[in-house]
């Protein structure tokens, strides 16, 4: 067992399809799917595992691919937003991000399809709240929450509208509301 | 980052035989990668421990669970042995980072992840914790998420940790393996305060590897537990005072009760003088603004002005008889899964 020189071989499968790239050791999984593969989908917003722009999907789980190095992943499969959609046909997900508009500039929204495809295979949001909770790690500088999460729910929890629980208790109370959801059916 | 050498390992001999100054394990490396390209920490090598296989969750003949240290946060957080027997421990998992963070980061990483500390992050000012003996920048600075309790004249960083306030409380042991042996670290004598070596973080010696948790039974709590965190903003941020709270209730009377801080020490504030306060009485708002009163003896507030965190000793101590009412009432979880 003897200690790797500075540039390594790292061999792995994204969307599909297989791919072998000598780096730095120090190459982050970001990095390498940007600078070696090209995939430029995946976005760079803080490199500092606080806006979520970079979620990947290794093995089907969400991760933050700026955190982590591309030489621990050696032989992983990787899913980056260039491999949702099956030729033509858009996955669910993207189709209902443009259903409800769920963007402004667009910069966030791989790593949102991203985290809301792991969030789906996770199977643990229940409630709209929970959505809202379990896309927390993915900031929108827009301020597009509203209709992200309602495309998000859409897709994990069926057909809506949905509305947040603690903001209708709010609401119902007479209390603070500042994320009342809007329904299809309710003028803006 | 600084360069390094990078060695992944198979087994755990060959992990400690690497071990010492310089080495840095890597698991999830959601904390240790973000220090490295910031250069707060500059390992010359990096040992992969993500292929040791200690990642398995399994009950123990006590009739406790063991957590191997490369369990990750969220398969621990959503396990149903940990859901079942230990909601405080869920729940305290749940409200710390992000889905994808939570999905990356092992049990051993979170204990051993470093303050959130700004000045600790900031290479271009004195840390006493990064660099020894440089000071502290963070005395008479912005100290909102620094200690009240257990701060020393040469550092007052807080342990940023929800998961191990809830380890704190349910009493866990933390394995480790060395070329020595085996030893058994009770939670208790983990992580340490600062006094005058804030460089030491916890008792973990250089060539020295977390191998698994050990949570002893506690069933006797289950059912009035609550993790209760109190920050900036709802979701994504480290806590400003938070409280873990268990009590086992005997007819309208606390046989035993545990009750731990988090984000106001350099570890997690535990006091058995003031649960022991508790026992015998009636889960009441006195009785709790008691404990509340002896676990928060001797703090001291650090800053002034904007970076006063003197609300931290009041906040503190409403939140704990608001975490101990809300366990006398029942066990509170932050998912719609759990809901009754």
């Amino acid at each position: 067992m003897g200690s790797s020189p500075p540039t390594v071989r790292i061999a792995v499968v994204v969307n599909g399809k297989p791919a072998t790239v000598v780096a730095d050791v120090r190459r982050t999984l970001l990095d390498l799917l940007r600078e070696d593969l090209l995939l430029t989908g995946t976005k760079k917003g803080c490199d500092h595992g606080q806006c979520g722009a970079c979620t990947v999907l290794i093995g089907g789980v969400r991760v933050l691919s700026c955190l982590t190095l591309a030489v621990m992943h050696d032989g992983a499969e990787v899913t980056t937003v260039e491999g949702l959609a099956q030729g033509d046909q858009l996955h669910p997900l993207q189709q209902a991000f443009m259903e409800h508009d769920a963007f402004q500039c667009g910069y966030c929204t791989p790593g949102q399809l991203c985290s809301a495809v792991g969030l789906a295979n996770e199977g643990h949001a229940k409630s709209m709240d929970d959505v809202r909770e379990l896309m927390s790690g993915n900031l929108c500088r827009c301020g597009a929450y509203a209709q992200i999460a309602q495309a998000v729910a859409q897709v994990v929890l069926g057909p809506g509208p949905h509305a947040s629980e603690v903001a209708r208790r709010a609401w119902i109370a007479g209390t603070t509301v500042n994320a009342r959801m809007r329904t299809p059916e309710e003028p803006a | 980052m600084t360069p390094f050498t990078f060695v992944p390992v198979s087994d755990v001999p060959g992990a400690l035989r690497l071990a010492g100054e310089g080495t840095s394990f890597i698991a999830g490396g959601t904390n240790l990668i973000d220090l490295m390209k910031a250069t707060v920490l500059r390992p010359t090598r990096l040992v992969d421990i993500n292929r040791l296989g200690l990642d398995a969750i399994r009950p123990t003949a006590e009739g406790g669970l063991r957590l191997g240290a490369l369990a990750r946060n969220a398969a621990t957080a959503w396990h149903p042995l940990v859901r079942e027997h230990y909601p405080l421990l869920a729940t305290a998992i749940l409200s710390g980072a992000t889905a994808q963070i939570r999905n990356m980061a092992s049990s051993a990483g979170n204990l051993l992840q470093r303050t959130r500390c700004c000045y600790f992050y900031d290479t271009a000012t004195p840390c006493n914790k990064r660099e020894p003996g440089s000071g502290c920048s963070a005395i008479g600075g912005l100290a909102r998420q620094h200690a009240i309790l257990g701060a020393s004249a040469h550092c007052i960083a807080t342990h940023p940790s929800d998961m191990c306030v809830a380890l704190a409380a349910l009493e866990a042991t933390v394995q480790v393996a060395s070329p020595r042996g085996e030893r058994t670290i009770v939670f208790a004598d983990f992580h340490r305060l600062p006094g005058d070596r804030p460089d030491l973080d916890t008792t973990l010696a250089h060539d020295e590897l977390i191998v698994a948790l050990t949570l002893p039974p506690a069933d006797e709590f289950r059912a009035h537990s609550v993790y209760l965190k109190l920050r900036e903003r709802l979701s994504y941020a480290f806590a400003l005072v938070s409280v873990a709270a268990a009590l086992d209730l005997d007819d309208g009377t606390i046989r035993a009760a545990r009750l731990a801080l988090g984000s106001v020490a350099h570890k997690p504030w535990r006091d058995p003088e003031a649960e022991a306060l508790l026992v015998g009485q009636p889960p009441t708002e006195a009785s709790f603004a008691r404990a509340a009163d002896a676990l928060l003896q001797g703090a001291v507030p650090q800053g002034e002005g904007e970076g006063s965190n003197a609300f931290k000793i009041p906040l503190a101590g409403r939140a704990i008889v608001r975490a101990l009412a809300l366990a006398s009432a029942g066990t509170v979880t932050n998912h719609a899964e759990d809901a009754p």
